[in-house]
């Protein structure tokens, strides 16, 4: 195809012939390729780039996109019962209206003057937190709940001094590989069973384990498998009597209804706040936090970014800045903690948004309609011969696994079935868990309705009674 | 054409709300938002769902929240967003190695459709192709781009990245039994800190190596710093100073002789895009920032995306999944060997791979090398004008030009008026411009780095060094006006002894209430 002579791209405006030739000028080059004097001939790529053609009108652009776009289906066009540490949450308007601000948008790394606002909406983040998790650290959000308890393992190797993390095998195994890839070589990490009738942490496993070696002991509450863990306490007081801390993550969509982990005696927290108003953004929405007690030996121990309050010179006017920015790896480098960098901040002040306007009693009611749907679904469930939901025998949150294995049919088989019938089946656990059988995790929010819930018992009635 | 003595500096002032902290608005009763409310066939069925928590692990008061209605909950972040300076707004050339350019809108409103916004990442292969197919041909670009022959999109950011190849390294090492061998890594101060610190993160020694007078690295350093303890090398070309070191090849030939792996740090590749490649200087691993060269909007701070390349050899240690295409049908792939596991939740983000691969497609091969060439025109003209502001110096590389940026001193500033770096930043808010002081350490005294990317027009670009002259001509006539900054942003100097102290920083509002009493003792 023939170039498009002084074609100025609407994206770099100094392309202008007669700008650039006054710009050289100024200069003193001849032409552009006199800038790039430090490129020797060998590394130059002299051939062009082979890309597809430029779609230049923003019509094409978005016309030629739009049309590979169609081809997903979407959650919002079925029902889906999908969870797994990405949760389908109602988004209220005003959580993307602020996210879609150019000035949050487009904003980045400004001095705590001219970017005071992302500084004031990211200090009132880690306050909602704060009284979400009721403790007074949280952080600026990392990246995801995978790298939260990362970082939680590695601050509990650092507090102690020792090496040996102690951890559920019940939780996610995605998080787990990035937890292993984070923490290799610096710690070992040791799995806890489970007891297989409730799902819970089998405490003479725990006990066998834990030892002076033990830095710190992580589960999640409610776990990846979504029943709720009741020995927390327990478990905090045998980790605290050999000196290693307890390392809780939690879904912060239960903690309307469900006991936050440092009333059960945590020392660090942690979870992702994807469910707090972002989307499902095919996992794109995923961020973490990590919380504390206000310990300066757990403060200096984290790598992120914390904003705190301070004042200023005109009385009464709140100022922000970054906490003991000498422990973060731009201050020291290689001597700072763990490291830290571009990771999710705009997820931190969505949910700012989400929790000042749920409140209290919004959190309250998001919960306690979650606890209940599920159950009804449960209940339904397990009308169906074959079916057993849940699997295990405690209390669940938001997900549960439904046990297939004696309808004979395989997680697969039923999830494309159910397809058919526009609804997306939870996810099939038979790879994660082999041991569990035929069985799929299952995710109830607020965004199901009793109709939708019913359909799902119907199909699944209709395929399994074939 | 304008001429800069003619620009009037704008009678600018940030928007100043003075707004509360949320908390402070709290009316108990409001509402900001209410839930789907459950139907009674169900609550008839299952009660009220409380009662089948056991009674320790139901929660006994609720989370302390502000109560606010839904409008105020608005207008509070609003506000609160006209207290931060987007990139939208300013002529954002003073965040230097961060290539803060034009996120095109467009792009945005693509990524902001249901078709992808309501997807989940655990959804069959069949009914996400349209995803799938963006993330595989995001990765032939890429690779067209580097050289390199497979790409991971799972990294979370360009720290991420840098973890991932350190991750790398390290699995290589063990495999070829030579892991608690090779325990240095090797860098350069004017890479970014992450280079250094994702990699301790993995237990190496770091091995830093300085530029000499002339802004570069020689190849003797080098060489005496590899040795069978090398596990490889994370460095930036050009680095933070816009040099580019032209014997960058022998560098990673060095690495290699001496059996380690090099890794390319290319999460700032504007000024080089379709110029020079990975592959021809050798290294066997890189990566590129989404959020910087590929136009994703930086969002205070992420969510954000550092696209990981590799050489054949080191495909198999890549992060699961992988996008893979049969010729029909786009999947995920996750049989690696030696696979270092997860790097970030599920596939990475996604909508951050839908911009690129907007942006991409928006300007084609000869438009990402224009892109190139302006950046570093763009750079060299500011060079060029900000060599003769008083006070202010280019340190390394006299007479040279540079790639994408430059770090420059206000050394001469400070000792010529006591005014700092930090007090020039400060002064600059009340213009309306924003200016970064860089990494530390500040090997350079009293630094700025400035990165005019391709964004923005001649114009803006003399505006925003008409604000560095005022700026400098306030240094010399009244230095204590600049000290005493700002005046016009959103807020006034900061006092920093609370953010330091133990017994006084407060990093929630909960903190501040106990703490606040302490901030005028001793």
């Amino acid at each position: 195809m023939e170039k498009r002579r002084n074609f100025i791209h609407p994206y770099i405006p100094n392309s202008v012939p007669e700008i650039k030739a006054q710009m050289l000028k100024e200069i003193g080059a001849q032409d552009i390729e006199e800038l790039y004097e430090d490129i020797p001939e060998s590394l130059r790529m002299r051939k062009e780039m082979n890309l597809p053609q430029p779609l230049r009108s923003e019509h094409e652009l978005k016309k030629h996109v739009e049309e590979i776009l169609a081809k997903n289906v979407t959650c919002r066009e079925n029902i889906s019962f999908l969870g797994g540490g990405c949760w389908q949450h109602y988004v209220p308007a005003i959580c993307d209206e602020i996210n879609h601000r150019s000035e949050f948008l487009t904003a980045y790394a400004g001095e705590a003057y001219e970017d005071h606002g992302r500084f004031h909406s990211l200090f009132e983040y880690e306050s909602l937190m704060a009284e979400l998790v009721d403790m007074d650290v949280v952080n600026v959000p990392t990246y995801d709940w995978g790298q939260a308890a990362s970082t939680t393992l590695r601050m509990a190797g650092r507090i102690t001094g020792r090496k040996q993390i102690l951890i559920a095998d019940t939780v996610s195994p995605d998080r787990l590989a990035m937890m292993r890839n984070y923490c290799y070589p610096i710690l070992d990490l040791i799995l806890i069973g489970h007891d297989p009738e409730t799902g819970v942490v089998k405490m003479e496993d725990l006990k066998a384990k834990l030892s002076q070696e033990t830095a710190g002991l992580y589960f999640d509450n409610p776990s990846y498998l979504g029943f709720i863990e009741t020995q927390g306490q327990q478990m905090a007081d045998l980790a605290h009597a050999v000196g290693a801390l307890s390392l809780v993550g939690v879904d912060p969509s239960s903690l309307g209804v469900l006991t936050p982990p440092s009333h059960y005696a945590a020392d660090i927290v942690c979870g992702d706040i994807q469910g707090l108003g972002m989307h499902l953004n095919y996992g794109g929405g995923l961020a973490g936090f990590i919380a504390s007690h206000d310990e300066e030996k757990f403060v200096m121990e984290y790598p992120s970014r914390l904003f705190g309050i301070t004042r200023t010179t005109v009385e009464g006017e709140y100022g922000f800045g970054d906490v003991a920015y000498e422990r973060t790896s731009f201050d020291k480098r290689e001597e700072g903690k763990e490291f830290v960098g571009t990771h999710s901040a705009l997820w931190g002040i969505t949910a700012a948004v989400y929790l000042a306007l749920m409140g209290p009693k919004g959190m309250q009611e998001l919960g306690q309609g979650i606890l209940q749907r599920s159950l009804y679904l449960m209940q339904r469930l397990s009308e169906i011969p074959g079916v057993k939901a849940p699997k295990f025998q405690s209390a669940h949150f938001k997900e549960f696994v439904v046990d297939f294995t004696a309808s004979g049919k395989k997680v697969s088989e039923i999830n494309q079935a159910l397809l058919d019938h526009n609804i997306f089946g939870g996810k099939d656990l038979s790879y994660e868990f082999p041991d569990l059988g035929q069985c799929a995790l299952y995710c109830v929010t607020e965004v199901h309705s009793q109709v939708e819930l019913d359909s799902l018992v119907t199909a699944l009635k209709t395929f399994l009674g074939e | 054409m304008k001429d800069n003595k003619k620009i009037r500096m704008r009678n600018f002032h940030q928007a100043k709300w003075d707004e509360p902290i949320i908390f402070e608005l709290d009316t108990p009763g409001e509402r900001g938002i209410t839930v789907p409310e459950v139907e009674k066939e169900i609550k008839d069925r299952v009660g009220d769902g409380l009662s089948a928590i056991p009674s320790g692990m139901l929660r006994k008061t609720l989370p302390a929240l502000p109560e606010v209605s839904q409008m105020r909950v608005l207008k509070h972040f609003l506000r609160l967003s006209q207290a931060c300076l987007g990139a939208d707004f300013n002529i954002d050339v003073g965040q230097g190695t961060c290539t803060v350019k034009y996120n095109p809108k467009i792009n945005d409103v693509i990524a902001s459709s249901p078709k992808v916004t309501d997807i989940h990442p655990l959804q069959d292969f069949q009914t996400v192709q349209g995803a799938l197919e963006i993330m595989y041909k995001v990765e032939l670009f890429l690779k067209e781009i580097s050289g390199l022959d497979r790409f991971s999109l799972q990294p979370g950011g360009g720290s991420a990245a840098i973890l991932a190849m350190a991750s790398i390294i390290h699995n290589y090492h063990a495999n070829r039994g030579e892991g608690g061998r090779r325990d240095e890594i090797i860098t350069t101060m004017f890479s970014h800190p992450s280079d250094a610190a994702a990699a301790a993160v993995k237990g190496y020694k770091i091995i830093t190596l300085n530029s000499n007078e002339e802004g570069y690295i020689s190849a003797e350093a080098v060489q005496d710093v590899v040795s069978e303890r090398t596990a490889g090398l994370l460095i930036t070309n050009p680095e933070d100073t816009g040099i580019f070191n032209p014997l960058i090849r022998e560098f990673t030939d060095i690495v290699h002789n001496a059996g380690g792996l090099c890794g390319y740090d290319q999460a700032n590749a504007n000024g080089i895009l379709g110029m020079t490649r990975a592959l021809e200087a050798g290294f066997d691993m890189c990566f590129f920032n989404m959020h910087k060269t590929f136009a994703s909007p930086h969002g205070c701070g992420g969510p954000a995306l550092g696209a990981l390349g590799v050489t054949e050899e080191l495909i198999d240690y890549l992060p699961v999944p992988l996008v893979d295409y049969d010729g029909n049908n786009y999947c995920l792939r996750y049989d690696l060997r030696h696979t270092i596991g997860k790097v970030r939740g599920f596939q990475g983000v996604f909508p951050v791979v839908l911009r690129a691969y907007a942006w991409i497609m928006s300007l084609g091969a000869e438009g990402l090398k224009e892109v190139a060439n302006i950046a570093v025109l763009n750079n060299n003209y500011m060079l060029e004008k900000i060599k003769k502001i008083r006070g202010a110096n280019a340190p390394y590389a006299p007479g040279k030009h540079r790639i994408e940026q430059v770090r420059y001193s206000w050394e001469e500033l400070y000792k010529d008026t006591g005014v700092t770096s930090e007090d020039v930043t400060r002064r600059l808010t009340d213009f309306g411009f924003h200016l970064w002081q860089s990494h530390h350490p500040f090997v350079v005294p009293q630094p700025f780095t400035i990165e005019p990317t391709e964004a923005y027009s001649k114009a803006e670009l003399d505006e925003y060094l008409a604000g560095l002259e005022k700026v400098v001509e306030e240094a010399y006539s009244d230095p204590e006006k600049v000290k005493n900054s700002p005046y016009r942003s959103v807020v006034h100097k900061i006092d920093d002894v609370p953010l330091d102290d133990p017994k006084k920083w407060a990093i929630t509002w909960r903190s501040y209430l106990k703490k606040k009493h302490t901030w005028d003792e001793e």
